[in-house]
C-alpha cells in the first residue's frame, strides 16, 4: 500500500472533518443558548441569582459569552472551511508564503484590547465584594467548616459572638465551634447547623475551619469562599429572596466529601431579629417548621 | 546519502550499538530506546488512568446502583457492588496523578523530544546519555510507587483489594494530604507513597530538563541555526525550561509535606486543629495556604509543559500536509516564549476563592487574560498555515486539525474562569473540569495521537494503517466534545468536581440524564481507543514498510533510514541549508525541499 493510494479516501476526510467543525460550532452554540429550541425548555443554567450582586456577575458572565461566542464560532467555523476548501488538488502547489507582519501585529493588538477591556470589567463586582467592608448593619455569623459538616455560630440578644477557641471544641458535647464557656458574650450564642439569614440585609459571615479546607458555596447566591483552618475570613453579600438553598462543599475535604451540605434558609428580617432574641433551645424548636416552610 | 563526506565535518565517526540484549533495550542510553521506552510507559499510563475514569463514569451515570463486576473487582471497596466515596476518590486521585504526570508530561516530551529532538537538530545523541537513562529509570520507579500507593492495603494480606489509595486529587491540598490517618482513610501510607512518587517524578523531570536545554543549544548540526529549527524544537527547549525552574518548587513542596507527616513538622498545619474528635497537638503554626501557593506555582507551567510539545508538533505537522510554510515562523517561536514566561505570573489564577488577597486576585487575573494573546496568536497562524494549503488529510493530519479545534474550545472558556467575578460560581465546578480537559486533557492527547501516526514509521519502520486511524480520529474528535461541552453547562448548574456522585444535591436533578448521556459516550469513546492500540500492534508487526520519508517531509529525521541507525546519522554529520518548512518552493522541481538540500532556490527568512 503505497502513501498515495490513500488520496481520494483524504479528500473526503477533508469534507467531514469540515463538516463536523461546524456541527460543533452549531451544536455548542445551542447548548448555550438554545436550550429552549432545542428541548422547548431550558433545562442546564445558573439557578436563579438571588443576591444584590448576582445581577452582576450574570451580565459579566453573558458579556464574556457574546465575545467567546462569537470567536469561538468564527475560529471553528475558519478551521472547517479551511479544511473543505483547501483539500489537495492534483499536484497544484501550496501559496508559498512566510506570514505577513501586517496580519500577525492587527490580529495581536485587537485580541489584547478585547481580552484586557474583559479583564478589567471582571474585576468589578470582585471589587464590591471584596474590596469594601461589610456595612455597619450587617448581621454577623460564623461558619465554623468541619468533616464533614458546616456549623453556625449566632450571635444571639446581645448582637456579640462569644469569644472561642479550639480547646473548648468539643463535639460529642455539642460545642462544636468551642465557645468560651466563660465568656459572658457567649452565654445567649447559638450553634445550629443550618444557616439562616435575613432577606434584603447584608450579611457578614467570617468563614473558619476546624481541621481541613472547606468551601462555602451556594450556587443561586453566586457566592463561593474556602474556609480555612487557621484563618477566619470575613466576607459579605445581601440576599434578596426568600427561600431554602443548599450550601454543598466545593473543596475536597475527605472521603464524605460530597455528602456534606447544609441548609441556608432566607427569611423576612423581623423574624430573623426575632429568631436572634431566642434561647439556643427556643431557636432550634423553630427550625423543623422554617425548613419545612420553603421548598427547594 | 551516508556516502556523502563532507571534508570538514564528515569524519565518520561511527559508534557501534551495543549487543547485550540488556544494555541495548533495557539500561540503553540510546535516546531513541529511550524515547520509546517512555512512550510506552506513557502508553501503559494512559490506559490505566482511561480504564479509572471508565469506572468513574459507571459511579457518576448511577450513583449508588449495585454492578456485580464492581463487587469482582473490589471486594471490599466496593463490597456492595457500589463505590464507595472513598474508592471514587482514590481513582480520581490516581485517573488525574497518572494523567498528568505520567501521561501529559512523559509522552510528549520525554517519548517524542528524547527521540526526535536529537535528530531534528542533527545531532547522534543526547549531550548526558546516562543521565538521559537515569531519568527515564527514575520515571518508571514513580510510577510504580504511585501505582504501589493505589494498592498499598496489599500488604496486608487481610486486606486484599481494599484499594483505597491517597484521597486528595492531583494538587492534594494540604492540611488535609498533610495530618495522615486522622484525616481519614486513604491519608496514610497511601499519600506518603504518592508525595514519594512525585518527588521522584520531581528529580527525574529535573534530570530531563538539563538534557534538553544543552543538546539544543550545545548539539545543533552545522547549519541549524535557531531560526532554522523545526518548532518541535522550539517547543521541546520551552519545556524543558519552564520543567527545570517549575519541578525544584514541587520537589522542595513534597519534601515539606512528607516532612509534616513523618517528622511531626508544621509546614502546612496550623495550630488548633480539631479532627475525629480531639484536638491536633503535635503540629502548630503552620499555613494552610502555603502548599496551594508552592503547588501552583510548580502547577501552572506544568499546564504548559504538557501542551507546548503538542503546539510544536501541531504546527510541524500542519506545515508537512498543506505543503506549506508555517504562517508567521518568528511570530510561533516568540508566542511560546510569551506562552512559557506570562505562564510563571498566573498561578494564582487557582486560588481566587482560596483565602489569599483579594488583591492579589486582581492581579493574577489581569496577567491571566494577556497570557490569552499569544495563545490567540499561536490559532490565528495555524489558521493562517492552513489557509491557500494543498491539504493531504493523513490521519496525523487529521489529529493535528483536531488538536486546533479542541485548543480553541479548551482556551476560550479561560476567558470566564480568569475574571475573578465569574470565577465566584464557577470555581471548582465541572465548569473548570471541561476546560482543562479540553485544552490540557484531549488536545495535549490528540497531540500525541499525532505525533504517534506521524512518527510511528520512523520509530518502527512500518507505515500505520490509515483506515482505523481515521476510524479511530472520528469517533475519538466526536467523543471528547460530546463529553467536555456538556461538562461546562453542568458547572454553571453548579455542578461541583470530585463529588463521588451529583445525586445527593437537590439543585443537581436535572443534570442525572446529562451525567448518563456523557458515561455512555465515555464508553464508546474508550471503547474506540481499542482500535488505536490494535492499529499499534498490528501495523508494528504486518505493517507495510515505511520509505526513509514516506510524508515527503522536509526536517531532518526524514534524511536517515527508518527506523535511524544506532548513531542516527551514521557517523557523517548532517549540513543544514535552510529553514524547516519550505514546502511548495517557487522554482524547485518538487513540492518541498528537505533542510539538507544544497541546491534549489535559497529560502527567504522566517518572516
Amino acid at each position: 500500500m503505497s502513501y498515495r493510494s490513500y488520496i481520494l479516501m483524504k479528500e473526503t476526510m477533508g469534507k467531514i472533518t469540515g463538516v463536523l467543525m461546524f456541527i460543533l460550532a452549531v451544536g455548542s452554540v445551542l447548548l448555550f443558548i438554545g436550550q429552549d429550541m432545542l428541548f422547548g425548555k431550558v433545562l442546564w443554567w445558573f439557578p436563579e441569582g438571588i443576591s444584590e450582586h448576582s445581577k452582576a456577575i450574570d451580565q459579566q458572565f453573558m458579556w464574556t459569552l457574546v465575545v467567546v461566542g462569537i470567536s469561538f464560532t468564527a475560529a471553528q467555523f475558519a478551521l472547517g472551511y479551511a479544511v473543505v476548501r483547501f483539500g489537495r488538488k492534483g499536484n497544484t502547489r501550496a501559496v508559498y508564503t512566510h506570514g505577513s507582519n501586517k496580519l500577525e501585529i492587527t490580529w495581536t493588538m485587537i485580541t489584547a484590547a478585547v481580552f484586557v477591556v474583559l479583564a478589567i470589567l471582571g474585576q468589578r463586582v470582585w471589587a464590591n465584594l471584596h474590596l469594601n467592608e461589610a456595612p455597619a448593619d450587617s448581621a454577623r455569623i460564623d461558619v465554623v467548616a468541619q468533616q464533614f459538616q458546616w456549623n453556625f455560630h449566632y450571635p444571639g440578644a446581645d448582637g456579640t459572638l462569644g469569644k472561642t477557641e479550639a480547646k473548648y471544641i468539643d463535639d460529642s458535647g455539642l460545642n462544636f465551634v468551642g465557645l468560651d464557656p466563660n465568656d459572658a458574650a457567649g452565654k445567649d450564642d447559638a450553634q445550629l447547623t443550618t444557616l439562616i439569614i435575613p432577606v434584603n440585609r447584608p450579611v457578614e459571615l467570617t468563614l473558619k475551619s476546624k481541621d481541613v479546607i472547606h468551601s462555602f458555596f451556594v450556587p443561586a447566591l453566586r457566592f463561593k469562599q474556602d474556609s480555612l483552618p487557621g484563618m477566619a475570613i470575613r466576607v459579605h453579600f445581601t440576599a434578596t429572596k426568600e427561600g431554602k438553598y443548599e450550601i454543598p462543599c466545593a473543596e475536597l475535604c475527605g472521603n464524605l466529601h460530597n455528602n456534606m451540605k447544609s441548609n441556608m434558609i432566607v427569611i423576612p428580617g423581623d423574624e430573623f431579629d426575632q429568631l436572634m432574641a431566642m434561647s439556643e433551645e427556643k431557636f432550634k424548636e423553630q427550625l423543623g417548621a422554617l425548613t419545612d416552610r420553603y421548598q427547594y | 546519502m551516508a556516502d556523502v563526506v563532507h571534508p570538514v565535518h564528515g569524519e565518520v565517526h561511527r559508534h557501534p550499538a551495543p549487543t547485550s540484549f540488556i544494555r541495548k533495550y533495557v539500561f540503553s542510553t540510546d535516546h531513541k530506546v529511550i524515547g520509546i521506552q517512555y512512550w510506552c510507559l506513557a502508553l501503559f499510563a494512559v490506559f490505566v488512568g482511561m480504564g479509572l475514569s471508565l469506572l468513574m463514569r459507571v459511579q457518576l451515570g448511577w450513583p449508588g446502583q449495585e454492578f456485580a463486576f464492581l463487587k469482582t473487582l473490589f471486594p471490599i471497596a466496593a463490597e456492595n457492588g457500589t463505590i464507595s466515596g472513598e474508592l471514587y476518590l482514590s481513582m480520581l486521585t490516581m485517573h488525574g496523578t497518572i494523567m498528568v504526570f505520567f501521561v501529559l508530561t512523559t509522552a510528549p516530551q520525554g517519548g517524542f523530544g528524547n527521540y526526535f529532538l536529537p535528530i531534528q537538530i542533527g545531532a547522534a545523541d543526547m549531550a548526558f546519555p546516562v543521565l538521559n537513562m537515569l531519568s527515564f529509570w527514575v520515571t518508571f520507579v514513580a510510577l510504580v510507587v504511585l501505582m504501589m500507593s493505589f494498592w498499598v492495603n496489599l500488604i496486608n494480606p487481610d486486606d486484599m483489594a481494599n484499594v483505597i489509595g491517597p484521597i486528595g486529587g492531583w494538587t492534594g491540598y494540604a492540611p488535609l494530604s498533610a495530618l495522615g490517618e486522622k484525616a481519614g482513610p486513604g491519608q496514610g501510607t497511601g499519600v506518603v507513597l504518592w508525595i514519594s512518587s512525585i518527588a521522584l517524578f520531581c528529580v527525574a523531570s529535573l534530570l530531563g530538563a538539563l538534557n534538553f536545554i544543552t543538546t539544543m543549544l550545545n548539539m545543533r548540526a552545522k547549519g541549524m541555526s535557531l531560526m532554522r529549527l523545526p518548532l518541535t524544537c522550539w517547543a521541546w527547549f520551552t519545556t524543558a525550561v519552564l520543567a527545570l525552574l517549575s519541578f525544584p518548587v514541587l520537589l522542595a513542596a513534597g519534601i515539606l509535606l512528607l516532612l509534616d507527616h513523618l517528622a511531626l513538622t508544621s509546614f502546612f498545619i496550623p495550630g488548633g486543629t480539631y479532627l475525629s474528635g480531639e484536638l491536633v497537638k503535635e503540629h502548630a503554626g503552620g499555613s494552610p495556604i502555603l502548599w496551594q501557593h508552592l503547588f501552583w506555582f510548580f502547577g501552572h507551567p506544568e499546564v504548559y509543559i504538557a501542551i507546548l510539545p503538542g503546539m510544536g508538533l501541531t504546527s510541524h505537522v500542519l506545515a508537512t500536509f498543506a505543503r506549506k510554510p508555517v504562517f508567521g515562523y518568528r511570530a510561533m517561536v516568540y508566542a511560546i516564549f510569551a506562552i512559557g514566561l506570562l505562564g510563571f505570573f498566573v498561578w494564582g489564577h487557582h486560588m481566587f476563592i482560596s483565602g489569599m488577597s483579594p488583591y492579589s486576585a486582581i492581579a493574577f487575573s489581569l496577567v491571566t487574560l494577556t497570557i490569552g494573546v499569544p495563545s490567540a496568536i499561536k490559532t490565528f497562524n495555524w489558521l493562517g498555515t492552513l489557509w491557500g494549503g494543498q491539504i493531504r488529510f493523513t490521519t496525523p493530519m487529521l489529529f493535528a486539525i483536531g488538536f486546533v479545534s479542541l485548543f480553541v474550545s479548551g482556551g476560550i472558556t479561560g476567558l470566564f474562569l480568569g475574571q475573578t467575578s465569574i470565577d465566584i460560581p464557577l470555581h471548582d465546578t465541572y465548569f473548570v473540569v471541561g476546560h482543562f480537559h479540553l485544552i490540557m486533557g484531549v488536545a495535549a492527547i490528540f497531540g500525541m495521537f499525532a505525533g504517534t501516526y506521524f512518527w510511528f514509521p520512523k520509530m518502527f519502520g512500518k507505515m500505520m494503517n490509515e483506515g482505523l486511524g481515521k476510524i479511530h480520529f472520528l469517533i475519538t474528535f466526536i467523543g471528547v466534545n460530546a463529553i467536555f461541552i456538556p461538562f461546562h453547562v453542568m458547572g454553571m448548574a453548579g455542578a461541583p468536581r470530585r463529588y463521588a456522585g451529583h445525586d445527593k444535591l437537590n439543585y443537581l436533578q436535572s443534570i442525572m440524564p446529562m451525567n448518563r448521556f456523557i458515561s455512555w459516550v465515555a464508553f464508546i469513546t474508550i471503547a474506540g481507543q481499542l482500535i488505536f492500540l490494535v492499529n499499534l500492534i498490528w501495523s508494528w508487526i504486518k505493517g507495510p514498510k515505511a520509505s526513509d520519508n514516506p510524508w515527503e517531509a522536509t526536517s531532518l529525521e526524514w534524511t536517515i533510514p527508518s527506523p535511524p541507525p544506532h548513531d542516527n546519522f551514521a557517523g557523517i554529520e548532517p549540513e543544514v541549508h535552510r529553514g524547516p518548512y519550505e514546502y511548495s518552493v517557487p522554482g524547485a522541481s518538487k513540492d518541498y525541499l528537505m533542510q539538507t538540500d544544497s541546491e534549489g532556490p535559497v529560502a527567504s527568512h522566517g518572516d
